[in-house]
């Protein structure tokens, strides 16, 4: 979607502020809020797409004041209070006032490991072939969904040289949606920085991002 | 987004923060309560991100590329088994691509639309990492970037952006500084900074 996290280009936002020895967390409710988004994953059974579009889909002013930990959080409430999982009177309250929902599995403290190590790769086998090669010029689309997408808009309408097929992965514009893994070719496509930018644009900067098929076409 | 970009500090006060933090911690009893989650794997999780997984993984991995060429090779290759040669690997970097810094090309990370960051080599992103200054900025000028960090490349130096659009992590390798001759993979590990892994720093000369 078109929403206020697709930052590439946008001026305004001043310099970039590096914390000298800066801490993995700055308060203890961030912590807890990462480590309760990460843990439910599990019982919540949602995909990382679904939790990336339900931090990106709120309204901009809303999405940039708000700091990154707040934004994981009110996903995370979105996400539990869409599953049925947890209502709004329960939060208020502090407490549980219903039964719980069944839900498959709760990760245990002996399981964090070995879930972490295991990550969730998205490279899937594939009987299709890739439409391009390396060195291939493509352009890419101009693509303004409403629903999760992972173009970003600096890039969409410009031509750019496919620098490397990387292999079949999820898709998450369908993964987001429930619509299922539905997996294509991604690729490393490479812009240069005047054909994004235009004359202003630096000559010795190239860009580059990873798209999946469909959302390139030859060029 | 970020708390330490002053320019949005006064935007969220004290208090909305106290609010999140109430909600938070009700939250967190609601979840427990129902048996969703169980407080002592939250404990854990937070364990592993402060204080076993971060930055030092990635300098490890950097030195033994920088000590041993045939690792270096591997690494340059296919970064993921390389990677997992030390023992790290996992959640948000299942598919890792390292890039090789040289005097012609100089490469920098960024994630236009969120914060994906190679964790199991460099552990959380920073604030700034995560920072709409840094996410506008570094496609389009990162040069500017570069010296919000202090860092000036030759004019001739190709700087190559990596916008983390799909599931690949990118981990920099940065060029060995000079005078590191004979180095111990230890001692060269220690010349390697967070940032230098993400391209908006340089590795801390020997003389430092």
């Amino acid at each position: 979607m078109n929403g206020a996290q697709d930052m590439g280009g946008k001026p305004g936002f001043g310099p970039v502020n590096p914390e000298p020895n800066e801490p993995v967390f700055h308060a203890e409710w961030e912590k807890r809020a990462f480590a309760l988004t990460l843990a439910m994953g599990m019982p919540g059974g949602w995909n990382i797409d679904m939790s990336r579009f339900a931090r990106e889909n709120r309204p901009p002013g809303e999405y940039l004041s708000m700091t990154y930990y707040q934004i994981w959080f009110a996903a995370l409430e979105h996400m539990i209070k869409a599953r049925g999982l947890v209502s709004d009177d329960e939060i208020a309250a502090g407490h549980s006032l219903r039964p719980p929902k069944p839900v498959k599995r709760v990760l245990s403290p002996a399981d964090v490991a070995k879930t972490l190590h295991r990550g969730g790769p998205t490279e899937r086998e594939t009987n299709t072939k890739a439409e391009f090669k390396s060195g291939d010029r493509v352009r890419a689309r101009n693509i303004n969904a409403r629903t999760h997408t992972r173009l970003p808009a600096y890039v969409r309408g410009h031509v750019g040289t496919i620098e490397r097929v990387i292999g079949c992965h999820v898709f998450p514009d369908s993964n987001a949606t429930g619509a299922g893994e539905n997996p294509q070719w991604l690729y490393n496509v490479r812009f240069d920085g005047r054909e994004l930018w235009g004359a202003d644009g630096d000559p010795t900067v190239k860009v580059s991002v990873d798209a999946w098929e469909p959302y390139l076409e030859p060029a | 987004m970020s708390e330490h970009d002053h320019d949005h500090h006064h935007d969220h006060d004290h208090s909305e923060l106290a609010e999140t933090q109430l909600r938070v911690r009700a939250l967190e009893t609601v979840l427990t309560e129902k048996g969703y989650v169980d407080p002592a794997a939250l404990d854990v999780l937070i364990e592993t991100y402060e204080k076993k997984v971060g930055p030092r993984n990635g300098a490890r991995v950097i030195a033994k590329a920088w000590a041993d060429p045939a690792y270096r090779a591997r690494l340059l290759k296919n970064a993921t088994p390389a990677i997992a040669e030390i023992g790290y690997a996992g959640r948000q970097g299942e598919h890792i691509v390292a890039l090789e810094n040289t005097p012609k090309q100089h490469n920098v990370v960024v994630c236009t639309l969120c914060s994906c960051y190679p964790w199991p080599v460099l552990g959380l992103p920073p604030v700034w990492y995560k920072s709409a200054p840094y996410r506008s900025r570094a496609v389009a000028d990162p040069r500017s970037v570069l010296a919000d960090f202090g860092v000036s490349l030759p004019k001739d130096t190709e700087i190559r952006i990596w916008d983390s659009t799909a599931e690949i992590r990118y981990l920099v390798v940065p060029m060995r500084p000079a005078g590191t001759e004979g180095w111990s993979e230890e001692k060269l590990a220690e010349l390697v900074t967070r940032d230098s892994m993400i391209g908006t720093g340089l590795p801390k000369s020997p003389k430092d």
